[in-house]
C-alpha cells in the first residue's frame, strides 16, 4: 500500500472557532482501497475534521489534495462533485419512499423528462447486487431494518462518487449480526478501490475491520499507525493521553489523602439503578467530601450514568438514597431540591443559555429553585454574580454580556457558578474541562478539588484519564455502558492500570 | 450611529413619517372638542387598542418559541359570550351586570388559553397545530353561540370600553395601557421574564436547569387567552354587536408581524414588549394612513405589503449589510484583506 498514492491528502489543517482551535496542524491521508479508522476522544477534533471534508467547514490553513490535485471544499455539493460522499450516524433518506427512488433521489433516469422508473429499478438492483444485497427496490425504504437503510444509503453514495466513502458511526445503532453485514459490504467496497474512512467508538468494531488509522487529540495529530501493529492499550492512552505540564502543580494533591470522607456519612446510595439501552444497573455510594471520578471511553456510559442521578433522565430499574432516604427522581428540578446539582458536557445545548447575559445565565438554576413569584432581588443578583466572577476569574468580568460571546473556558466557568450559587451537597460535572485551554483547565480542577475540601461531594466525569486520577478518591471505570470496576485511588493505581481494565473489559 | 443600529430605529422612523403625513392630511390630527382629545393621533391609539392587547399575549408565547393562532377566535367567542349576555339583560345599561358579564367572558377566554397551554405543553402538540384547532373551532363556537346572527346591543356602559373617554384620553387605550404595564411587572418585578427568555432559548439547557418549563408554558398561553378576550370585547363594543365571522378575522397575523417589528424574533428567547407596542402602533397607523392619503380601497392590502416589505428589510442584517455596507465599506474591506 505504502507505494500508491494517496487518493486523498490532507496537510497542515488548520480550524479555529472563537475561544478554541478546533484543528492545529493536522496531517491525513487516504489510500484507495483501504479502511481508516479514525480515532479521538470527543472534543479530539474528529468530527471537524468531517465537517471540513465534506464542505461543512471551511479551513483556516493547510491543505486538501483530492487525486493528486489541491481542492477548495466549499461546500457539500463541491465534496460530493469531488468524489466525497458521506454516510452519517442518522440514516438521512426519506423512508417513506421506495429503496430505488431513494438511491436516485434528485438524479432519476429521465428520458425527455419523464422519469426512466424500469431503467432506475434495473439499475438500483444492480447496484445493490454489488453490495452483494438482494432487496424489493420499490418496496419504501421503512420496511426495511436500519442497517439495511444504511447499506442502501452507502449505495447512493457510492453510486454518487466513489472515490471516499465516510462513514461517520455507522454501527452506533446496529446489533451484531447487522454489524457483520455493513462489514461484509465495506470489505467489498475496499476491493473495488473505494477508500473508506470510518469512524467508531467501538475499539473491537475498530480492530476487525480497519487497515490503519489516525488518532486525534485535542485538535492534534498524535499519528498515523497500522493497525495490527498497534496494541489496544496503547491506541487508548493515545486516544486518552498524558496531561500537560501546565497542570502540573497540582501534582502535589495526587492521590489525594481521605481521613477526612472515611467516616463521612454516604450521601448518596444507589443500588442497581439502570435505564434500559443507557446503562447497566450499578451500584454507588457517595460521601460528603468525596471526590469520584468516571473513566471510561466516549460512549461507554459515563454520561448516562451521571444523568440518572439528576433525574436528568429517569431510572428503570433499582433504587437511590439521597441522605438515607429513598427518592425517586422525576425531573432536574427535584434533584435540586435535594442538594444535587449537574452540568451536563454539552456546554452549549444543555448548559448555557447563549443569548442571556452572564448574570442571568449564573443565577438560573437558584431563580428557577425559589420560583418565578420570589425573583432574587437586582442587587443580590449583582453581589452574588460580582463575587462568583472573581473567585472564578470568569474573563471578561462583564455580567451583562451575552454569555455566548465568552470563550468555552469561561461559559464553564459561568455553568460552575451557576450551580455553586445553588449551595450543592452533590455536584456532578460531566466533561467540565473539555474543549478548553489548559490555563482555564487548571483553574477548574483545583476548584473541584478546594470544594471537595471544603466537604462538598464531587462527581467527575472527564475523558482525561490523567484528570480523573488527580482529583479523585475513587474511580469508576465504564466499559460499553456497563460499570466494570471500582478502584481506591491509592498509590498502586495508574493510567497504565485503569487503560488495561478498559482495554480488557476484564472485571475484577 | 449607535442609534442607527437599534432595531427599533426604522421601525420607529417610519412611524414617525407616517404621522407626519397624517399630521399634513388630516384636518384634525389631535384637538380638543367635548372637553377631551380628538384627531387622528386619538383614532390610532384608539384603534390599536385590540391589536396591541392581542400582540402583547403573542409576545410573552413567542418568546417561549410558541405562536397562537387561535388570538381572533378567541376575541370573536368573547365578543359573543359578552353581547349575547347583555342582550338578555333587562337593562342593558346597568354597570353591574356589564362589569360581571366582561369578567364572565374574560374567564371563558383565559379558560381557552388554558385549553391551548394544555395541549402545547402536557399533550406536546406543535404549538402552530395545537393553536390551530382553536383557531378554526373556535370561530364554529362563536357562531354556535350567537346561532350565526350578529348579535346587536344597546348597552352604554359596553360601549364605553371602546368609545369612550375618561380623563380626556380614551377608555380603549387606558385599558390597553394597563395592560402593557401588568406584562412589564409580570414579566420584569418577577422573574417570569427571565424563565421565559431562558425557556424560549434552550428548552434542554432550561430543563437542566430545574426550570419547570411545563409551568410557565401553559401560563403564557393563558395569559394571551386573556388578553384577545379583552380585544375580542372592546372591537365587539366598538360596534356594538357581535360579529363572530369579521371579528379578530387575521389579527394573529397582524400581531405576529407586531412582535417581529418589535424586535422579538420567532424563534424565541429574548422578548421585547416596548418594540410589541410600538409594532402595533405602527400597523395601525399604517392602516389608518392607507385611507388617510387616499389609496383605492382596491390597492391597501398591496400598499401595506410594500412597507412591511421594506420594514422587515430594513431590520434584516444580512440586507443591511449588503446595501448599507457596499456603500461604506469599501475602504474598511481593503484594510481586513491583509488579515
Amino acid at each position: 500500500m505504502g507505494e500508491q498514492t494517496p487518493v486523498l491528502e490532507m496537510t497542515g489543517i488548520r480550524k479555529v472557532f472563537p475561544g478554541v482551535v478546533a484543528l492545529d496542524g493536522v496531517d491525513f491521508r487516504l489510500f484507495p482501497g483501504e479502511i481508516h479508522a479514525l480515532m479521538g476522544e470527543n472534543g479530539a477534533g474528529k468530527s471537524t475534521l468531517i465537517k471540513v471534508l465534506t464542505g461543512v467547514y471551511e479551513i483556516d490553513g493547510g491543505e486538501i489534495k483530492l487525486g493528486g490535485e489541491p481542492v477548495r471544499i466549499s461546500g457539500p455539493l463541491q465534496a460530493q462533485q469531488a468524489g466525497v460522499s458521506t454516510v452519517y450516524q442518522e440514516v438521512n433518506l426519506c423512508t417513506n419512499l421506495s429503496v430505488a427512488e431513494n438511491i436516485f433521489i434528485g438524479r432519476e433516469p429521465r428520458r425527455f423528462g419523464r422519469i426512466q422508473w424500469g431503467q432506475m429499478r434495473r439499475r438500483a438492483g444492480e447496484l445493490l447486487a454489488r453490495l452483494d444485497l438482494d432487496l424489493d427496490v420499490s418496496a419504501p425504504l421503512n420496511t426495511y431494518s436500519l442497517a439495511i437503510q444504511q447499506m442502501v444509503a452507502i449505495a447512493r453514495a457510492v453510486d454518487v462518487s466513489a472515490r471516499v466513502l465516510i462513514l461517520d458511526e455507522p454501527t452506533s445503532s446496529l446489533d451484531a449480526s447487522e454489524v457483520a453485514q455493513l462489514f461484509a459490504v465495506m470489505r467489498r467496497l475496499k476491493a473495488d478501490g473505494v477508500a473508506i474512512l470510518f469512524v467508531s467508538h467501538f475499539l473491537d468494531q475498530i480492530y476487525e475491520v480497519s487497515d490503519r488509522l489516525t488518532v486525534l487529540r485535542n485538535g492534534q495529530l498524535i499519528g498515523e499507525y497500522r493497525t495490527e501493529e498497534l496494541p489496544q492499550v496503547q491506541l487508548v492512552e493515545k486516544m486518552i493521553g498524558k496531561e500537560l505540564a501546565a497542570l502540573e502543580d497540582l501534582e502535589g494533591k495526587a492521590q489525594r489523602s481521605r481521613e477526612k470522607s472515611a467516616e463521612a456519612e454516604p450521601i448518596l446510595e444507589a443500588r442497581g439503578l439502570g435505564r434500559t439501552g443507557a446503562i447497566a444497573p450499578y451500584d454507588l455510594t457517595i460521601h460528603a467530601g468525596e471526590v469520584v471520578g468516571l473513566a471510561g471511553l466516549l460512549g461507554s456510559g459515563r454520561t448516562e450514568m451521571a444523568r440518572l442521578l439528576f433525574g436528568a433522565d429517569r431510572a428503570d430499574t433499582g433504587e437511590l438514597r439521597l441522605g438515607g432516604k429513598p427518592v425517586t427522581l422525576r425531573d432536574p428540578q427535584l434533584a435540586m431540591k435535594k442538594g444535587i446539582a449537574f452540568s451536563s458536557e454539552n456546554r452549549r445545548t444543555e448548559g448555557i443559555i447563549g443569548e442571556l447575559s452572564v448574570r442571568e445565565n449564573i443565577i438560573l438554576a437558584l431563580q428557577a429553585s425559589r420560583g418565578w413569584t420570589r425573583p432574587i432581588p437586582r442587587r443580590r443578583q449583582d453581589e452574588i454574580v460580582d463575587k462568583y466572577i472573581k473567585a472564578l476569574q470568569i474573563r471578561p468580568a462583564d455580567p451583562e454580556r451575552p454569555v455566548r460571546n465568552l470563550s468555552g473556558g469561561n461559559q464553564q466557568k459561568v455553568l460552575l457558578a451557576r450551580w455553586l450559587i445553588t449551595e450543592p451537597k452533590l455536584l456532578i460535572i460531566d466533561e467540565p474541562t473539555r474543549g478548553i485551554d489548559v490555563g482555564a483547565k487548571a483553574e477548574i480542577q483545583r476548584l473541584v478539588a478546594e470544594l471537595s475540601d471544603g466537604g462538598m461531594a464531587v462527581l467527575f466525569v472527564s475523558a482525561e484519564l490523567e484528570e480523573v486520577l488527580r482529583l479523585s478518591h475513587k474511580i469508576e471505570v465504564l466499559r460499553d455502558r456497563r460499570l466494570i470496576e471500582e478502584l481506591e485511588n491509592t498509590a498502586e493505581v495508574d493510567a497504565d492500570r485503569i487503560m488495561q481494565t478498559i482495554a480488557s473489559g476484564a472485571t475484577s | 450611529m449607535t442609534i442607527l443600529k437599534n432595531r427599533l430605529f426604522w421601525p420607529a422612523a417610519i412611524l414617525v413619517v407616517l404621522l407626519v403625513i397624517n399630521a399634513f392630511t388630516s384636518n384634525q390630527f389631535i384637538t380638543v372638542r367635548d372637553g377631551h382629545l380628538f384627531g387622528t393621533l386619538i383614532d390610532i391609539l384608539r384603534g390599536s387598542a385590540p391589536l396591541m392587547l392581542v400582540a402583547l399575549g403573542m409576545t410573552l408565547v413567542i418568546a417561549t418559541g410558541g405562536i397562537d393562532l387561535s388570538v381572533g377566535s378567541v376575541m370573536a367567542i368573547s365578543g359573543a359570550v359578552a353581547c349575547l349576555l347583555i342582550s338578555d339583560l333587562g337593562n342593558q345599561n346597568s354597570v353591574g351586570s356589564v362589569l360581571l358579564i366582561i369578567g364572565v367572558a374574560i374567564a371563558m377566554s383565559l379558560l381557552l388559553g388554558l385549553w391551548n397551554g394544555a395541549l402545547v405543553a402536557v399533550a406536546g402538540i406543535q404549538p402552530i397545530i395545537a393553536t390551530l384547532i382553536l383557531m378554526v373551532a373556535g370561530r364554529g363556537l362563536a357562531q354556535l353561540i350567537t346561532d350565526g346572527q350578529i348579535i346587536n346591543v344597546r348597552s352604554d356602559p359596553y360601549s364605553t370600553m371602546a368609545s369612550g373617554f375618561l380623563l380626556a384620553v380614551p377608555v380603549a387605550f387606558l385599558i390597553a395601557a394597563a395592560a402593557v404595564a401588568l406584562t412589564v411587572v409580570l414579566t420584569r418585578r418577577t422573574a417570569l421574564g427571565l424563565l421565559l427568555e431562558s425557556v424560549g432559548g434552550s428548552p434542554s439547557a432550561s430543563r437542566l436547569a430545574g426550570i419547570r418549563a411545563r409551568r410557565i408554558t401553559v401560563m403564557v398561553y393563558v395569559v394571551a387567552g386573556g388578553f384577545a378576550g379583552l380585544a375580542g370585547l372592546i372591537y365587539s363594543a366598538n360596534i356594538r354587536s357581535a360579529d363572530s365571522i369579521s371579528a379578530g378575522n387575521l389579527i394573529e397575523l397582524d400581531a405576529i408581524l407586531a412582535v417581529v417589528i418589535g424586535g422579538t424574533a420567532l424563534i424565541g428567547g429574548r422578548f421585547s414588549i416596548a418594540g410589541t407596542v410600538l409594532g402595533a402602533i405602527l400597523i395601525q397607523t399604517l392602516s389608518v394612513t392607507v385611507v388617510a392619503i387616499g389609496v383605492p380601497s382596491k390597492a391597501t392590502l398591496l400598499f401595506k405589503a410594500v412597507v412591511v416589505v421594506a420594514l422587515c428589510l430594513s431590520q434584516s442584517p444580512t440586507f443591511r449589510t449588503k446595501v448599507f455596507g457596499r456603500l461604506k465599506a469599501r475602504p474598511a474591506v481593503r484594510a481586513e484583506v491583509p488579515a
